[in-house]
């Protein structure tokens, strides 16, 4: 997947479960902040990075993620070949 | 609940028997989980088929988080899901607290409590995934008002009141309702050890002067896990036959 293909997926996927409009999440939206998910809305939005991605993601590395950029950051160093 | 996905754990005999026929035969597809007793889970089986169910067996111990991980694959494997976890497996390892040996505080704890954790985490993936579920955790009236001989025990039923009340309030908006049933004395393997003068110790502090039956104990299971009761969460269930009214 290119790294545009992966925003759109990640973007699609936060859109879905925070309940919000895709034309909201920009690279730079902090799932917190800006896109006001709660601790329990990340552990979703991991779950679901992980089975789309078809990867497992760490607790400690999730952690890390706290915007849009970050994830597609870490999908796309972390891809399956 | 037809279609629904149940998981029972100590499933084999008792009160876990009882609430796998009751659930089949509302319609769910029922997968079993017990540790030792490969002829009593059949029987288990053949009741819950009986009943109309449809019926799965699933072996290992609620204690270990390994076995825990490995049925849940299989559960999702070949039910595609879980809707409905009843944690009911439960053990006694019954002495006065003065006599009582670390190993048999840890048992108990392991099984009861830690059980119900392991399988509650497990099942949670789907469920939240779903937007919905059912958890019925299995406790006990000794976890209300405590029993001599039985620390151990009373402190992993009070542990699962108070793990179930978080799980209710973590989940709630996600359509997961967790809610604990307390059983009285049932008739089953566990009471029916008890000498003769105990037991009518105990029936003397039984307001309705009988114990109580597992079906009747599946009876509030069937209720709680039903979508209709999707309102009702965090609560504690007594089907004691009055000993503890509040």
């Amino acid at each position: 997947m290119t790294r545009e293909e992966v925003f759109e997926k990640i973007r699609e996927i936060s859109a879905d479960r925070l309940g919000i409009d895709e034309s909201e999440i920009t690279p730079e939206s902090s799932f917190r902040e800006d896109l006001e998910a709660d601790s329990l809305d990340l552990v979703e939005l991991i779950m679901e990075l992980e089975e789309q991605f078809g990867m497992e993601i760490p607790d400690e590395e999730a952690e890390k993620i706290t915007t849009v950029e970050e994830a597609v950051d870490y999908v796309m160093e972390n891809q399956p070949a | 609940m037809r279609g629904r996905v149940a998981v029972v754990t100590g499933g084999g005999r008792g009160i876990g028997r009882a609430v796998a026929e009751r659930l089949g035969r509302e319609g769910a597809r029922v997968a079993v989980v017990y540790r030792s007793n490969d002829a009593a889970a059949e029987e288990t089986a053949g009741l819950v088929e009986a009943a109309g169910g449809e019926v799965e067996l699933f072996r290992g111990d609620v204690a270990s988080a390994e076995d825990v991980r490995g049925i849940f694959k299989q559960i999702l494997e070949t039910f595609g899901g879980v809707d409905i976890l009843v944690n009911n497996a439960g053990i006694t390892r019954d002495n006065l607290l003065l006599r009582m040996k670390d190993s048999e505080f840890d048992e108990v704890i392991n099984t009861n409590l830690r059980g119900t954790y392991y399988c509650t985490r497990a099942a949670l993936r789907p469920m939240i995934r779903a937007r919905y579920g059912r958890i019925i955790n299995i406790s006990s009236v000794v976890g209300l008002m405590g029993n001599a001989g039985q620390a151990n025990y009373a402190a992993s039923k009070a542990g699962i009141i108070g793990f179930t009340k978080s799980v209710a309030r973590e989940l709630a908006e996600r359509g997961i309702t967790a809610n604990a049933v307390t059983p009285g004395y049932i008739e089953t393997d566990i009471t029916g050890e008890l000498p003769e003068s105990v037991q009518q110790q105990i029936l003397a502090q039984i307001p309705v002067g009988r114990f109580g039956r597992p079906e009747e104990v599946a009876e509030v299971v069937a209720f709680l896990a039903r979508e209709s009761a999707g309102y009702i969460t965090g609560q504690t269930i007594g089907v004691d036959g009055g000993m503890v009214m509040q």
